[in-house]
């Protein structure tokens, strides 16, 4: 018998890494951004099976609404077409697929080892991540990253305006 | 098979993170490279979340909000360096933007 768990964990994930695949194969930007919501939306659910209920919300709201509604319109207000492959910079494919193998293969390694297969996680195992708990450990603990995020913003709207400006000479 | 062990969901993380370090390197686009870089933001996310789940703390909830603000702040600056990028060279390929290299 398997559990509704499973068969979630297992359907979003495949749905997270065939997108993920096709953000790196696709050729056109619009593809690769269309991918990358799938990405999103799909890690959403995850975060859901998690009990993150709150960061599963901001997700769609923050990443696949705002950030990738952002990136399709520069794509086409900049109207980027299929990339042309210059065929330099081969050091970095020669020397990234022996590395990038060998990163996944250390990294799920320990993993493995670290967790035993009896650490498991079950949907309503952790209820903490509700906007209450999110909100309160916001306002008390993390108040002051809170508030320099608060700065950081209000500078990055500063960068983009500033950079994104007609030239006035 | 009743439980998704939590060494699956880091894996997945890892997966993900690989994939956009893969993106990063080969790909020459800058708006995709750019994509890159918020897929392995994401990958890291989830580590946050599983590790939130695995010690029952709301604490990683916290770091993954703190990187979804700091990701949505790169990305207006980021697009806005393209922007800026393109309209001085007209080119989004990463090869023809080396004036640092040399």
């Amino acid at each position: 018998m398997i559990s509704p768990d499973v068969i979630l964990f297992v359907a979003f994930a495949l749905i997270a890494v065939v997108s993920a695949i096709n953000v790196v194969v696709q050729t056109h930007p619009i593809s690769s951004a269309l991918s990358l919501v799938g990405v999103m939306g799909s890690l959403a659910i995850l975060y859901l099976l998690l009990g993150a209920e709150f960061i599963a919300a901001a997700q769609v709201i923050v990443y696949a609404g705002a950030v990738m509604v952002l990136f399709v319109f520069v794509i086409m207000l900049l109207n980027a077409g299929t990339e042309v492959r210059t065929g330099r910079s081969f050091m970095a494919q020669l020397l990234g697929v022996p590395l990038l193998v060998a990163l996944l293969g250390l990294v799920a390694y320990f993993v493995q080892r670290i967790y035993s297969p009896r650490e498991t996680v079950h949907f309503g195992g952790f209820t903490g991540g509700s906007a209450q708990d999110i909100g309160h450990a916001l306002f008390t603990t993390y108040l002051l990253p809170f508030e320099v995020t608060s700065v950081l913003i209000l500078i990055a709207i500063l960068g983009a305006v500033v950079l994104a400006r007609k030239e006035m000479d | 098979m009743t439980a998704v062990p939590i060494s699956w969901y880091l894996t997945l993380s890892a997966v993900l993170f690989v994939l956009g370090v893969a993106g990063f390197l080969f790909r020459r686009n800058i708006i995709t490279v750019f994509m890159s870089i918020e897929l392995m933001l994401n990958a890291v996310n989830l580590s946050f979340v599983t590790f939130a789940y695995h010690n029952k703390d709301v604490s990683g909830h916290l770091f993954t909000f703190f990187v979804m603000v700091v990701a949505a702040a790169e990305a207006a600056v980021g697009l806005a360096i393209i922007l800026t990028v393109y309209k001085n060279r007209s080119t989004l390929n990463i090869d023809e933007v080396n004036s640092m290299k040399n």
